[in-house]
């Protein structure tokens, strides 16, 4: 029987309570938007303006970005690059590590600076490294208890790929 | 590393198509991204050298259906086949839930399958992740040239099986895709072997494209039961 590399799941309260951590930060900071992408890809969360692009790609992209340029802190002898920041014209992006977990993505353009945008983050990754911690270890404790969330639905998987 | 959100009930889950290069993992996922309704997949990122060799992964979400009340969402990903992209191919495994080995069946890239299949255990262990335990289906690619191998010469080379000391698991499983064989299996030796399900594919044409896909999601599925 196969076994899930890692499962990690959020409920409905969590998301509740970082988006109002990012709603914060964004009225705060001036920026337009704050997503948060696991590292393995994956949009957890959208906050602010609702992007006009592919979010689910756009997540993909910034894992893969923030992964590369971790491989490239260690081979210059660094442990790895907290953040990262892109700069446009008119629009920028700010990308930072929560813990090791997942990764804050910030949009911003002109009407604010990346100097405001670094300034409000520090708190706001602290916090959420506090909530991400507390989510992935109850999500521990939880697989020990408890069975899988598709416990029983074997017959409905078979049934999916018929 | 299977999400799952209970806010918008998603299950978010990582499928990586390995393999030599050349070998049409990408092609597995333009068939896939062809056939799949635009309403079910999203857009084909190939993030590609100007030869349309891939550079650092090509990249498809696709929901499969809905389970329980939650939407099962598949985010296939492939590596760059060539040798010296491992840092790139490594960066593509984390947090993977699945995996596919698409093996080049002409003969003469048989040792370029096997290169890859070793680096593929070295690379997943390097994450601590144990192939012989995540849900793990090979497809041989390129059966129509005339200059493939017989299958159980692939076999033989590629997924020969891996020991089972377990002996809660030391009985035979018949392998639901290839009639007549076993999945779990003892040996003239004694030793009992696991080996992983294995498809026939063409993937220019299609054949075994989902054949592969739907046994590697539901394997990935079964994971969460």
């Amino acid at each position: 029987m196969a076994v899930s590399a890692t499962i990690w799941s959020f409920t409905e309260d969590d998301f509740a309570e970082i988006s109002r951590s990012l709603e914060r930060f964004l009225s705060d900071s001036n920026a337009r938007c704050a997503l948060i992408v696991d590292r393995a890809g994956q949009l957890v969360a959208t906050v602010g303006e609702q992007p006009r692009f592919d979010a689910v790609a756009f997540a993909t992209l910034t894992a893969a970005d923030f992964s590369a340029n971790d491989q490239l802190a260690r081979l210059i002898g660094e442990t790895e690059f907290r953040s990262l920041v892109h700069r446009g014209e008119q629009e920028s992006i700010f990308l930072a590590d929560i813990g090791r977990r997942v990764i804050l993505v910030v949009l911003f353009d002109i009407r604010t600076t990346e100097g405001m945008v670094r300034l409000k983050a520090k708190g706001i990754i602290e916090e959420l490294e506090r909530t991400f911690a507390a989510l992935f270890e109850r999500g521990r404790d939880a697989r020990a208890k408890t069975p899988g969330i598709l416990a029983g639905a074997d017959d409905e998987i078979d049934r999916l790929f018929q | 590393m299977s999400m799952i959100n209970y806010a918008s009930r998603e299950i978010n889950c990582k499928i990586v198509y390995y393999g030599p290069g050349l070998g049409g993992k990408t092609t597995n996922l333009e068939h896939i991204y062809g056939k799949v309704s635009p309403d079910s997949r999203g857009k084909l990122i190939s993030l590609a050298t100007e030869t349309e060799r891939t550079l650092f992964f090509d990249f498809l979400p696709v929901d499969l259906g809905t389970i329980r009340g939650f939407k099962t969402r598949f985010h296939l990903y492939t590596v760059p086949g060539q040798v010296y992209y491992n840092a790139s191919r490594k960066l593509i495994l984390k947090g993977v839930d699945g995996v596919v080995f698409v093996g080049d069946s002409q003969v003469e890239r048989m040792e370029a399958n096997q290169e890859s299949m070793q680096n593929l255990y070295d690379n997943m262990a390097e994450y601590g992740y144990d192939l012989t335990k995540i849900p793990f289906v090979v497809q041989y690619n390129k059966r129509d040239l005339p200059n493939a191998p017989t299958l159980s010469e692939l076999q033989s080379a590629l997924n020969p099986g891996w020991e089972i000391v377990d002996t809660s698991r030391q009985r035979s499983v018949p392998n639901p895709y290839q009639q007549g064989e076993k999945l779990v299996e003892q040996l003239p030796t004694g030793e009992w072997i696991e080996r992983a399900p294995y498809f026939e594919g063409v993937a220019i044409n299609g054949d075994g494209v989902f054949d592969t896909l739907r046994a590697v999601s539901k394997l990935v599925l079964k994971t969460l039961s």
